[in-house]
């Protein structure tokens, strides 16, 4: 008998999470609903609030040049400039030490303040900041670039192999096959070792001609499936042509699996783009990127490791907020995805069946 | 099935032709291989540029020198294929060949570490799914995947190898050492076996008592300088794997299971005083591939005599813990090796290195102490390759088992009365294994390519660096020939993939339908 209580209770329970799911979503756009389970997601929300400010900070402390546009930096140095090397004042004999200071005063420390090279200087007396500004700016243009490019060969290449299938599918298919099997590593080089020289958006542009095959596998096996739905034929019966099929009705549904892949793709091109620059095969002085700096100063280490320690905290920074965010994208755009009911609104839940029996 | 396998290869074999044809030309046209004679001031320089250009065949245009290139390779099917010649005159096919060989010794144990680990890792964050352990770990998993190898190698040579032999100049662990040690070791293992919070405070009590007292002991026994298991603990670690495998595979309910490997352990101790002699100097893996042979035929033995029905489950619970324990032996002879390996010249107590895969000066004809340099070499590279790599097998495993977990036949399992230790291992593991497997046949063909950042920062003389070589030198047939390794392998290891994933799982059958 008690038994049989539970059992009703316990089926209670699961509509009431059902109707917790349900009413959530009450009245609400799609677009709303990705809104909100992405907001959710504290640790991809967080992210973006990080990613955004390192870019600000990034962008606007030392000057910055994309095409056309030119802005000027706030931060008193700028990579060229060649200011006294300090020593003397630094411990253990180095030189060049950093000048930041973060230990309040009431705990022994010196105070917040920046100092004139809040993270020191190189070997011959370059402020280490400015540096570090230029290096994150060369690499996060670097993967935007790759990310862009990739994106939109992946993209194409995937939805006409996708939609037209057939011998469309299979010869882009194969070439892609062709792609894949160099790996990034080989291909970048290659391409780095000839390309480096021109500058770093050319070799970002390169890098990314060879870094869409993921995406338009994945394109292609979403358009396979959506191409079959009741909406596609709709659309075909009605009389769309085949380029407002494929971008008016079935890219809009595949746009969740899209934006997670580039994200994720995203972060892989930062850690390409360092890589190749720290065999020497990407980006070449006098331009500067945190892969290069590390390359240049990892045998400092011993002696000065903040010439090691900071370019490599902006890597790991930036990789990982993106990798943060693509994961929150995922759980967002994902349909099949159930949230955790927690044990208070299960509760809650309960209670109000109870009440409403 | 056959003709599935046919038109796969011929396919592959397209796909070969096509990279090659493309890598080949990118670089020939892009490069300039006689570049650095041009600046040259040597008198005999036009000849020195005419021979080479004779000799790299450069009158011929680069799509048509494809072709020479492709045709000496193709003699893989008549059995003498010619990769072509380094721009050093030496055979590409001797280069690959002596490199090969490293570059797998490089990647092997990370990989079959990153697997076990990751594995492991990913299974338990699925079972403990929306705890901290969980988010804990997804975090980690996220910071690795973030992480550039050739930064972790940095910080692996400062503080694993120089910071770690400088303490071994004068080894003794500190109470603050030991007591920080314990607590991170007592967080982890607490929040891997604590499911409930009691439980957790026990593991946690648990660990960090007996992380202290080990550690007590280490500094103790002087096990830093001198280390060694001696028979008391093999005894004793012999009968815990008994126990721990037995647990995992059949449940400590099975009791032929239970007592047929508990009779290992002292079956272990006897052989530990018979083989002692025998691993000397002048041992050799064919030898302990022998020995472990043998102890898989006497595992065998003793199941058969402890179980009369169902012995399938039996047999492989102690063939394992056989193998687990006769292999404590060999670990004990290399912590004995330790002491004389230190006290070598070319070791001079600074034993873990930072750069190169074996030291040269060290004796030749000592099996265990050149086994052990071989293996102290491994250990950064090792620990750097796992560390990026096993991030990847925590989250697919723990999406896989996830996925596994909802379906109808668990649910059966479940219905049947069957205890969560077999629904998990046996049904939900099994089927998890299943994408994993090709999952893992992938990645071991990517990796033998990808260690190029590896091998630099480590300095080991593999695929990578003839890889290196050949981008700086404008080394057109070494390039092509490392490339062509490597693709094979990787388009190969795609095939075998596939044909695995059709014998592990029936549902899957590769040949039918489009």
């Amino acid at each position: 008998m008690i038994k049989q209580k539970k059992k009703v209770e316990d089926s209670l329970v699961a509509s009431g999470e059902n109707a917790i799911a349900n009413k959530e979503v009450e009245g609400l756009s799609q677009g709303q609903i990705i809104v909100r389970r992405f907001l959710r997601h504290r640790a991809a929300v967080f992210s973006v609030f990080f990613l955004f400010s390192i870019m600000i900070l990034v962008f606007s402390a030392v000057d910055s040049q994309f095409g056309p546009i030119r802005t000027n930096g706030w931060w008193k140095w700028n990579p060229d400039d060649i200011p006294e090397l300090r020593f003397g004042d630094c411990p253990n004999d180095t030189i060049g030490c950093p000048t930041i200071s973060v230990v309040p005063k009431f705990l022994g420390g010196d105070g917040f303040g920046l100092g004139d090279h809040p993270f020191g200087q190189d070997d011959i007396g370059r402020d280490y900041f400015s540096l570090v500004m230029k290096g994150s700016q060369r690499s996060i243009q670097v993967m935007f670039v790759i990310g862009f490019f990739a994106a939109t060969i992946g993209t194409i290449v995937g939805a006409v192999a996708g939609y037209f299938r057939g011998v469309i599918d299979n010869v882009l298919m194969r070439f892609t096959d062709f792609i894949i099997t160099i790996p990034a590593v080989i291909v970048g080089s290659v391409i780095g070792s000839k390309f480096g020289n021109l500058g770093a958006i050319v070799l970002a542009v390169y890098l990314g001609l060879f870094a869409w095959t993921g995406l338009s596998r994945l394109v292609r096996g979403e358009f396979l499936t959506l191409r079959e739905r009741e909406f596609v034929d709709a659309a075909r019966v009605a009389g769309a042509s085949t380029r407002r099929i494929i971008f008016k009705h079935i890219l809009p549904n595949a746009v969740g699996v899209i934006i997670v892949a580039v994200t994720l793709l995203l972060s892989g091109a930062i850690l390409l783009e360092t890589a190749l620059s720290y065999l020497g095969f990407g980006v070449v002085p006098p331009d500067v990127s945190l892969g290069l700096l590390i390359n240049q100063y990892q045998d400092a280490f011993t002696t000065r490791p903040f010439l090691f320690w900071y370019p490599g905290f902006f890597i790991i920074s930036i990789a990982l907020s993106i990798n943060f965010i693509g994961d929150g994208l995922r759980d967002a755009f994902d349909p099949r995805q159930k949230r955790r009911i927690t044990k208070k609104e299960k509760l809650a839940a309960k209670v109000m069946k109870r009440e409403s029996v | 099935m056959l003709a599935f396998i046919i038109r796969r290869l011929g396919v592959l074999f397209l796909i070969l032709f096509g990279s090659s044809f493309i890598l080949y030309n990118l670089t020939a046209i892009t490069g300039d291989p006689i570049g650095d004679l041009r600046f040259s001031t040597d008198p005999e320089i036009e000849a020195q540029i005419q021979e080479l250009e004779r000799f790299l065949r450069l009158d011929v245009p680069p799509p048509l020198r494809y072709f020479i290139w492709l045709r000496g390779v193709l003699g893989i099917f008549t059995g003498n294929p010619d990769f072509g010649a380094t721009r050093l005159r030496t055979p590409v096919i001797n280069e690959i060949s002596a490199a090969m060989p490293i570059t797998i010794r490089l990647v092997i144990f990370a990989t079959i570490f990153a697997i076990i680990v990751g594995i492991a890792l990913g299974i338990v964050t699925a079972l403990r799914q929306y705890s901290r352990f969980d988010y804990s770990m997804t975090f980690v998993a996220f910071l690795l995947f973030s992480l550039p190898i050739f930064w972790v190698a940095v910080l692996l040579k400062q503080y694993l190898a120089i910071q770690f032999n400088t303490f071994l100049a004068d080894p003794s662990v500190t109470l603050p050492w030991k007591i920080g040690i314990g607590l991170v070791g007592a967080l982890f293992w607490g929040a891997l076996f604590g499911r409930t919070r009691a439980g957790f405070w026990k593991a946690f009590t648990g660990v960090f008592i007996g992380t202290f007292i080990a550690l007590t002991f280490i500094d103790q026994a002087n096990w830093f300088l001198d280390p060694a298991l001696g028979p008391v603990l093999i005894g004793l670690l012999s009968v815990g794997i008994a126990f721990g495998i037995t647990y995992l595979s059949t449940g400590l309910n099975n009791k032929a299971a239970l007592y047929s490997s508990l009779t290992m352990a002292p079956l272990t101790l006897i052989s530990y005083f018979a083989v002692s002699s025998s691993l000397n100097s002048s041992s050799s893996i064919p030898q302990l591939l022998r020995y472990a042979l043998i102890t898989v035929a006497v595992a065998v033995a003793v199941s058969f005599l402890f179980a009369r029905i169902d012995r399938g489950p039996v047999i492989r619970t102690t063939i394992l813990t056989g193998l687990l324990s006769a292999h404590l032996i060999v670990v004990d002879k290399f912590m004995q090796t330790w002491k004389p390996y230190m006290e070598d010249g070319a070791v001079n107590f600074r034993p873990i290195p930072t750069l190169g895969q074996a030291k040269e000066l060290l004796p030749q004809n000592e099996f265990w102490i050149s086994t052990l340099d071989i293996l102290i070499h491994l250990f950064l590279p090792t620990i750097a390759l796992t560390l990026i790599s096993f991030a990847g097998y925590i989250r697919y495993s723990r999406g896989t088992l996830l996925e596994v977990l909802n379906q109808d036949y668990i649910r059966t399992a479940r219905a049947k009365g069957l205890n969560e230790r077999t629904v998990i291992m046996r049904h939900a593991f099994r089927n998890t294994m299943i994408p994993l497997t090709t999952i893992m046949v992938v990645d071991f063909a990517g990796i033998v390519g990808g260690a190029i950042i590896t091998e630099r920062v480590f300095g080991w003389y593999g695929m990578g660096t003839l890889f290196n070589r050949a981008i700086n030198t404008q080394d057109l047939n070494l390039l092509m020939g490392v490339f062509f390794i490597t693709a094979s392998l990787a388009v190969i290891a795609n095939l075998i993939a596939d044909l695995l994933y059709s014998a592990l799982d029936p549902r899957i059958r590769v040949g039918t339908g489009k």
